[in-house]
């Protein structure tokens, strides 16, 4: 059997004690800015990036992407204790969450968020070592023209999965792609965009941008409004669940799992819209709706358990196609690209120990989220106390010293101010983030493939048409936007993404 | 200020403006043909959708019947100690090295806060610094000198 013998691979790489030892830094710090609202995880690694280069690649993927899913379940932490979304994707497990542990049921009700997003973890990562081999065979094919269509398609598929309005998204993902195309051109090497500075021929530094624009942005945001919270329950006992209970989450749990394992493969956001999928799910599947809303274990089992699932397999694209599906995996693929691997098809085959490592990583570093989670409940519920004044400078300082070390360039620093700026005021206006930095990370590799594609094709565009790969993919892109305007569909979306904000 | 759709009229012509700006820098780069692009071909094609986009936005702003949610406060001066923060690091890293930068940078953000007292901030940014220097400098080895040329 293949599977087990490139399992085995993962295991040899993943239980190796330096990596161990930073799977379990990542997961530790992803519970961390998890359980703290106002810093994501995509802040978070934009900022330990520049850490991660003395480090192995292995090691600082495996690192990066424990920091990833642990934030997931930190995030429902925050969210039960003080009904406050510690990450977008908890945001509905605050909703029967919170109840529970306002009639005294915190404790089963973590430990469903706990065993729930374990069991979806297992799973997917299952899904993403069965499905990641067959999909990266099949992108051996690609060439420019497919890849053009590809990105193309994935930057739509985002768009019509996030909220707000899709004429805003469009507009920041061109204005992401503009931002991409500053620095040099690859072929001529006529610098861009540089306003003469030469700091800026290699480009703008992506952390940079995105510690700017999720970072600082969203500080500026949380200072117009500087309420202390309240951590109402301090101690959190019976950590358990009864039988009873057990029967009642096991039919959520898978449900929320196959859902979450599929949604989460789309770009843009798959996680936040699979914990919303499986709630409605849930609450239409439920024998007793009127429960749902009022601490219903349901309710917290199916989302936490999808948007773990979608976490994982939110991978896949990222590691066969070296594609991003959002924000945090624009960010890996960066991190990779440091490293000195150029994410695709090729890394299954090329770095073997890296690709099934980073898979078998991820349900080690679930197995140590549980552990992490439910005996040291105590010290997260004491860390929810830490202010918002004391965190926010500590982000900052991190932000501006990590951004500086990469290369030395005061430049960088500068750029986080500015784009901490243009993100705050963009979201203002009522702007999502997250496509335009889909759009920065892609713009190269789009403009890449299509000069490619059109002197392949002597400069004719009908080559995206007449290749079949590349004309179903187009077709889906176009298909996506149709239905992302359509009036039912617009009012169904804008039901799920609602509770957002 | 809430007039209907000010969001999409704002938002719009920023795009515009952002079009505009890319477009025009961008024809100051050779061209190409659609055969072999040359610098200038690519952004100017997403300069011109970006333009479009900004005008359809604005459009939609202007002919908006509902009024929008109004744009809210924009904290004036915690924004202003953040940029501060963030330009001081950039400005003086260098120069003052890093345990001064950082100190400036932690003190000037902590002021952002409406609840930080000027005693807590320096006590904060105190304690940051000390921090800092303990993970990056000591731990991770990161190589900015603690004290920089500007004060030797």
């Amino acid at each position: 059997m293949e599977l087990i013998a490139n399992l085995g691979l993962g295991f040899e790489t993943a239980l190796s004690p330096v990596n161990l030892l930073y799977c379990f830094v990542g997961v530790l710090l992803g519970t961390l800015v998890g359980v703290l609202p106002g810093i994501g995880p995509t802040a978070t690694i934009a900022m330990l990036l520049p850490i991660t280069f003395s480090l192995s690649p292995v090691t600082a993927l495996i690192m990066l992407a424990g920091i990833y899913y642990g934030a997931q379940y930190g995030g429902s932490t925050t969210a039960i204790l003080i009904n406050l979304p510690g990450e977008s994707s908890s945001a509905v497990t605050a909703i029967d969450g919170y109840q529970m542990a306002k009639k005294g049921e915190a404790g089963p009700a973590l430990a469903t968020a706990a065993l729930g997003s374990f069991f979806a973890g297992t799973v997917a990562t299952l899904v993403l070592a069965l499905a990641a081999p067959p999909l990266a065979r099949a992108a051996l094919n690609f060439g420019p023209p497919e890849y053009f269509s590809l990105i193309v398609l994935g930057l739509v598929a985002s768009i019509a999965l996030a909220h707000g309005s899709i004429l805003k998204a469009l507009a920041m993902i061109v204005l992401g792609l503009l931002l991409g195309m500053v620095g040099q051109d690859i072929y001529t090497g006529t610098p861009r965009f540089t306003f003469g500075f030469f700091e800026l021929y290699s480009g703008l530094n992506f952390v940079s941008v995105a510690v700017g624009i999720f970072g600082v942005a969203e500080i500026v945001r949380n200072l117009e409004d500087e309420t202390t919270r309240d951590v109402m329950i301090k101690r959190v006992s019976n950590l358990w669940l009864t039988r009873a209970q057990f029967r009642r989450i096991a039919a959520p749990v898978v449900r929320g799992t196959i859902l979450g394992s599929a949604l989460g493969v789309l770009p843009g956001g798959g996680h936040v819209l699979s914990s919303f999928a499986s709630y409605s799910m849930e609450k239409k599947l439920s024998k007793r709706p009127q429960d749902f809303g009022k601490g219903a274990i349901e309710g917290v089992a199916g989302p936490e358990s999808a948007n773990n699932a979608a976490a994982q397999t939110s991978f896949i694209p990222m590691l066969t196609l070296g594609i991003p599906a959002h924000p945090v995996m624009a960010l890996m693929i960066g991190a990779f690209i440091i490293q000195g691997i150029t994410p695709g098809p090729n890394v299954i085959n090329d770095e073997p120990a890296l690709f099934w490592g980073i898979i078998v990583s991820m349900w080690v570093g679930n197995l140590m989220l549980v552990l992490l989670n439910l005996p040291l409940i105590g010290l997260w519920v004491k860390l929810l106390t830490v202010p918002y004044r004391v965190l926010f400078p500590a982000i900052i300082v991190f932000a501006s010293l990590g951004c500086y070390a990469i290369a030395s360039n005061n430049f960088d620093v500068y750029a986080i101010a500015v784009f901490g700026i243009i993100g705050y005021v963009l979201v203002k206006l009522g702007c999502e983030p997250a496509p335009l930095l889909l759009g920065f990370v892609l713009g190269p590799l789009l403009e890449e493939h299509l000069r490619r594609a059109m002197i392949l094709s002597r400069g004719d565009p009908m080559i995206f048409l007449h290749r079949p790969i590349s004309a179903v993919l187009l077709a889906l892109a176009v298909l996506a936007l149709v239905v992302a305007v359509l009036p039912s569909v617009r009012k169904k979306r804008d039901e799920v993404f609602v509770e957002e904000d | 200020m809430d007039r209907a759709g000010i969001k999409d009229i704002l938002s719009g012509l920023l795009f515009v403006g952002f079009g505009a700006a890319f477009g025009y820098a961008a024809t100051g780069y050779p061209l190409g043909t659609a055969f072999r692009m040359g610098p200038g071909y690519f952004p100017l094609l997403l300069a011109g959708a970006l333009a479009v986009l900004g005008v359809a936005i604005l459009i939609k702003g202007v002919t908006a019947a509902a009024a929008d949610s109004p744009v809210g406060v924009v904290p004036w001066r915690g924004a202003l100690f953040l940029l501060g923060a963030l330009v001081y690091f950039g400005a003086t890293v260098r120069g003052l090295g890093l345990v001064l930068a950082l100190f400036g940078t932690a003190l000037l953000s902590a002021l952002a806060s409406r609840h930080n007292a000027p005693l807590a901030a320096v006590a904060i940014a105190a304690a940051l610094t000390v921090a800092c220097v303990a993970v990056f400098h000591y731990g991770l080895g990161v190589t900015v000198p603690l004290f920089g040329p500007w004060l030797r």
